[in-house]
């Protein structure tokens, strides 16, 4: 795989194809952990950080365990097996080795579980039929474009703090009104095709 | 139907691997945690509120295991949340004097007046931005939009006739009240007192009569006043030191200017 097609892959997954601004997948924590922007610094760290290692390992166990047995469709429940079960070991390692980032990341980290974005991209990585270096490359570019969006949106929301916003749009309203823009805002990017 | 059986037999076989990679991993990575921390996470109402200075419940179970905090640490549970606590750390609590939130300012609608007309924002802050620190006639009073009413999460603060007014009876002293107030007029002050001072105007005379009906102009008498010397006046209004102060309410009724409240 050439050093283009590798810079061409990870502005399409960050960029063109924003996990959540065009893919619309993690939107849960996107939208709850974007309040400050240093929880949204901290979730998007620790999604960059699973979501490689879950793209490299989902991509080992499907290549060979799940392919040489015939058994790709169950693909999604080995998937959600493997990243409930790596979240998990991921916390203990941390909170063993590097306690410093265990309590920045702090709850975070158990959140990711259940963050969509993971799973949807070790299924896309199957769907595309990505080589597993070609999958890893995909699943941190995508995480670098979730932590662009969420680290975005919490800047956005601690500005409006100070805006006055109509009675009907305060909270999640306007956090939905937003983010759509920015939606928007990211579809210029396909320009970049 | 050999099929399901193999399907099922292989994602079992991963699943059980998996399980035991954990648990080997679990064991290998195992860190002691202080068996009283966890006690008191459980003990603590587990709100996050961080009214006791802390980060959240978890941080301040932390800090009373390690004997940073007293026992009594947590303001919204209070005694019985104390108590708790108090069993686990094998020591008995001593009962905490009770605070609450106060706002010193009194000058409501018909004490004050207002300049000019505003039509920004409606909110403290923004209003604090405007000239004069607002259309009040008093730069220094409460604006009466309400913020700490937002902020109060236990529906003890109210705007009353134009002035912020805490229930003592609901205020559980979280202090998100005083951090919200741009003019920072909420302090804490111990529960059921009879005189908290009710102006926060450092000028003195003609400037805060013309202002302010009730506001204070300085003139020391609740100061000489008290028999223990716990007014204090370097701010420009009085000060009470409630450690001194014995609750005997001489400096409210003398004061001509009826903002001791």
């Amino acid at each position: 795989m050439s050093a283009t097609a590798i810079i061409i892959l990870a502005i399409n997954a960050a960029l063109i194809n924003n996990v959540v601004l065009s893919q619309f997948l993690g939107i849960c924590a996107f939208l709850g952990v974007s309040q400050k922007s240093d929880s949204a610094k901290g979730m998007g760290g620790a999604v960059t950080f699973v979501l490689t290692i879950s793209s490299l390992v989902c991509g080992i166990i499907y290549k060979f365990v799940l392919i040489p047995t015939h058994l790709e469709y169950m693909k999604t429940i080995v998937f959600i097996v493997i990243v409930a079960a790596l979240v998990q070991f991921v916390e203990m390692f941390l909170k063993k080795f590097i306690p410093s980032l265990y309590e920045a990341l702090g709850i975070y980290l158990p959140l990711i579980t259940t963050n969509c974005a993971v799973l949807g991209v070790a299924l896309i990585n199957v769907q595309k039929d990505y080589s597993i270096l070609t999958g890893t490359i995909y699943g941190f570019a995508t995480a670098i474009g979730y932590l662009i969006a969420i680290v975005l949106l919490s800047y956005i929301r601690e500005k409006m703090v100070h805006n006055n916003v109509p009675k009907a749009f305060r909270g999640f309203p306007i956090v939905m009104i937003t983010s759509a823009l920015m939606s928007i805002a990211f579809f210029g990017f396909s320009a970049l095709k | 139907m050999s099929g399901i059986i193999i399907a099922a037999l292989i994602v079992g076989v991963v699943g059980f691997l998996v399980a035991i990679f954990l648990s080997v991993a679990g064991k290998a990575f195992f860190v002691p945690v202080d068996e009283k921390e966890v006690a008191i996470t459980d003990a603590l109402p587990g709100a996050n509120c961080g009214g006791c200075g802390y980060s959240g419940c978890a941080a301040c179970a932390a800090a009373i295991a390690k004997g940073e905090a007293a026992v009594n640490a947590c303001v919204v549970g209070q005694q019985p949340v104390a108590d708790e606590v108090a069993k686990i750390m094998g020591v008995t609590a001593e009962a905490g004097e009770r605070k609450v939130a106060f706002v010193h300012c009194v000058g409501d609608c018909e004490k004050t007046h207002m300049d000019y007309e505003y039509y920004g924002p409606k909110k403290c802050s923004n209003v604090k931005m405007a000239p004069g620190n607002g259309p009040k006639s008093c730069s220094y009073g409460c604006i009466g939009l309400g913020e700490c009413v937002e902020a109060c999460e236990y529906d003890a603060i109210h705007i009353v006739n134009g002035v912020a007014k805490v229930d003592e009876e609901k205020c559980k002293d979280c202090k998100a009240c005083m951090k919200v107030c741009p003019n920072g007029l909420i302090t804490e002050v111990p529960y059921n007192y009879v005189s908290h001072i009710g102006c926060s105007n450092p000028e003195k005379g003609k400037p805060v009569m013309q202002n302010c009906k009730v506001g204070c102009i300085t003139c020391q008498k609740c100061m000489r006043d008290c028999p223990v010397q716990a007014i204090t006046m370097d701010k420009g209004y009085p000060v009470i030191d409630y450690a001194k102060c014995t609750n005997c309410g001489i400096c409210k009724a003398g004061c001509p200017r009826n903002c001791i409240v």
